[in-house]
């Protein structure tokens, strides 16, 4: 990978409201067999054709943080074609401690579709904990557009991602919850009735699936907190955990509900295994998104004011992540103008300049951005010659 | 593979192993290709004796030339303590510290449904049969703090119950040279929970 060992970027003489790249390169990633960006702390306009690579950009920067990046892709997708090269992503980002040397890419040792390794100031790290130590990424991509609508999966998901903000080990914990999911389903369905090696499984089931539920809460409860807060044209979303575990939470200590929920997972066996499935857990809690104005739930919402609550909920993380961490997160914006009036727009581009966030926005027309360019968005163009620092619009 | 030279016969070979990729594995052939007088032919030697004499203990699941292990019969181990650890990788770790004296169980594993890993493929009986013996008071469960390896250490603890043996397990917590600051909220719950008194 391009070496993140020195730190070419002088640090910069105010101090920082917001996490910021401030040099990003790409090695053999998706499109780019080479390319570099240098930008400032200010919000970044990417502009081009469709599949000119502008989401490659935003899912390189989301790769800096803990998780499989904005598409979740596997490391094979990650390749560019054209090269021979290993893909790797490196990046100077402004921080809190200064500026930090991050590094992601395929271990050249590695097959092709094998783990990624990952550096921290030239340092190679083993977690991607330790990449969540210093970043914190936020964004809304064309493919959540109807994650209000659709299952809770994805809702659960978007939650967990933005918990391990918070709590890097959060991921982790999901992991191996989902991972004892697995172990006991497998036990279930192949009849093992040793009820020793079952209770040790729904031992560890209870532990972090607590641990997850409570993560969850905390979240959503901060969220709630400062949604008024969005004096925009942002619906406030009013948002509620559904699940056992949450709801037991609010008025049973933690281990209290550890122990019932083992109990419960105990007393389930049967069922589970005669369905094939696990019926009780936080895996099967939901994220309830409620419009104010119009008093139901998101899912009965039109495609544009889904989209509007999903940024609502985007705004409402930077500030809670500006109050806990020190430092505004980066926010990714792929495509964020579909499905947006002009009003939202603005409203949008005033919300990002007042929380002096460094987002980073994309969209095939530089027109829908002159305001936001103006206000001091850096716009570069993205097209087949590559990038380019785009003067046109000033 | 008959058409392979002898060279990326090796490589391939070496390739295999764990911790050495394609790559680092050319290195080595170079290397020892380079090296024949001081470190090729040695090696050789020395994986021939390696496969013709190394064993399983019969008793503890250590590997040595002798069945049981020098570890085993050594006297000077003390033989109310037993050590569980899931590979000879874990029994090595352990004596590099110098930290335990006792006896070891290696279990060859842990329990993992979904790789296939059942009770029956460890070695469970053998460390039940040991314990059942009598002379062993104390067994400690050095299992990694996986899913997998807590989850083992979950079941034999309870195999072990009927047979009255006091079970422990290693510490979890603030590692040596650790900051606070720096720990994730699990490990810093299990270092609370596994508080001592100052002594």
């Amino acid at each position: 990978m391009p070496s993140t060992a020195a730190s070419p970027c002088p640090a910069l003489e105010e101090e920082p409201r917001a996490l910021a790249v401030l040099e990003l390169t790409l090695r053999a990633f998706r499109s780019y067999r080479e390319a570099r960006l240098t930008v400032d702390r200010s919000p970044v306009v990417l502009t081009g054709p469709n599949g000119s690579g502008k989401t490659n950009l935003l899912e390189a920067i989301s790769l800096l943080a803990p998780g499989r990046g904005l598409r979740r892709a596997g490391g094979g997708d990650l390749q560019c074609r054209t090269s021979a090269e290993p893909w790797a992503v490196a990046a100077h980002v402004e921080t809190s401690a200064g500026i930090v040397a991050l590094g992601t890419g395929r271990d050249p040792e590695g097959s092709p579709t094998g783990r990624r390794v990952l550096r921290v100031d030239g340092r190679p790290v083993s977690s991607q904990q330790a990449l969540g130590e210093h970043v914190a990424v936020a964004w809304i991509t064309p493919t959540m557009d109807r994650l209000l609508a659709e299952g809770p999966g994805a809702r659960r998901k978007l939650l967990d991602r933005l918990a391990a903000s918070f709590d890097p080990a959060h991921g982790g914990r999901v992991q191996r919850y989902e991972r004892a999911l697995r172990e006991r389903l497998r036990l279930l369905r192949d009849g093992v009735a040793d009820t020793t090696w079952l209770g040790a499984l729904e031992n560890d089931l209870a532990q972090t699936g607590v641990a997850i539920a409570a993560a969850r809460r905390h979240l959503v409860r901060q969220l709630q907190a400062v949604m008024p807060e969005t004096t925009s044209a942002f619906p406030q979303a009013e948002l509620a955990l559904e699940g056992l575990a949450e709801e037991a939470l609010d008025r049973t200590p933690a281990l209290v509900v550890e122990d019932h929920f083992r109990e419960a997972l105990a007393s389930a066996r049967r069922e589970d295994a005669a369905q094939g499935l696990s019926s009780i857990g936080p895996h099967r809690s939901d994220l309830r998104v409620t419009h104010p104005v119009h008093a139901c739930l998101a899912a009965h919402c039109s495609t544009g004011e889904q989209k509007a609550l999903l940024v609502a909920i985007v705004l409402a993380y930077t500030r809670v992540v500006t109050r806990t961490r020190g430092l505004a997160p980066l926010v990714l914006l792929d495509d964020i103008a579909a499905h947006l009036d002009s009003l939202r727009r603005a409203a949008l581009f005033e919300e990002l300049t007042s929380l002096g966030v460094q987002a980073w926005l994309t969209g095939t027309d530089p027109e829908v951005f002159a305001p936001f360019v103006a206000a001091g968005a850096q716009p570069w163009t993205v097209d087949s010659r590559g990038l380019m620092a785009d003067t046109l619009y000033r | 593979m008959a058409d392979l030279s002898p060279l990326d016969h090796l490589t391939r070979l070496l390739a295999r192993v764990p911790g050495l990729g394609p790559r680092s594995a050319r290195r080595a052939v170079l290397c020892l290709v380079k090296r024949r007088e001081t470190l090729l032919l040695p090696l050789m030697e020395a994986l021939k004796t390696v496969a013709e004499e190394v064993r399983v203990c019969s008793v503890c699941g250590n590997l040595d030339t002798r069945d049981p292990c020098a570890l085993c019969t050594n006297p000077k181990r003390e033989r109310h303590v037993l050590c569980v650890v899931e590979d000879v990788a874990d029994l090595w770790a352990l004596e590099r510290s110098h930290a335990f004296h006792g006896l070891y169980h290696v279990l060859g594993g842990t329990l993992s449904a979904l790789e296939g890993i059942r009770p029956e493929d460890l070695r469970l009986d053998s460390l039940t049969r040991r314990v059942g013996e009598g002379e062993i008071q104390e067994v400690i469960l050095a299992l990694n703090a996986t899913l997998e390896g807590q989850t083992t250490a979950h079941y034999v603890s309870e195999r072990l119950a009927p047979l009255g043996v006091k079970v422990s397990r290693l510490a979890q917590g603030l590692p040596v040279g650790g900051e606070l600051d720096y720990l994730d909220d699990g490990t810093l719950t299990a270092a609370l929970n596994a508080r001592r008194t100052w002594s």
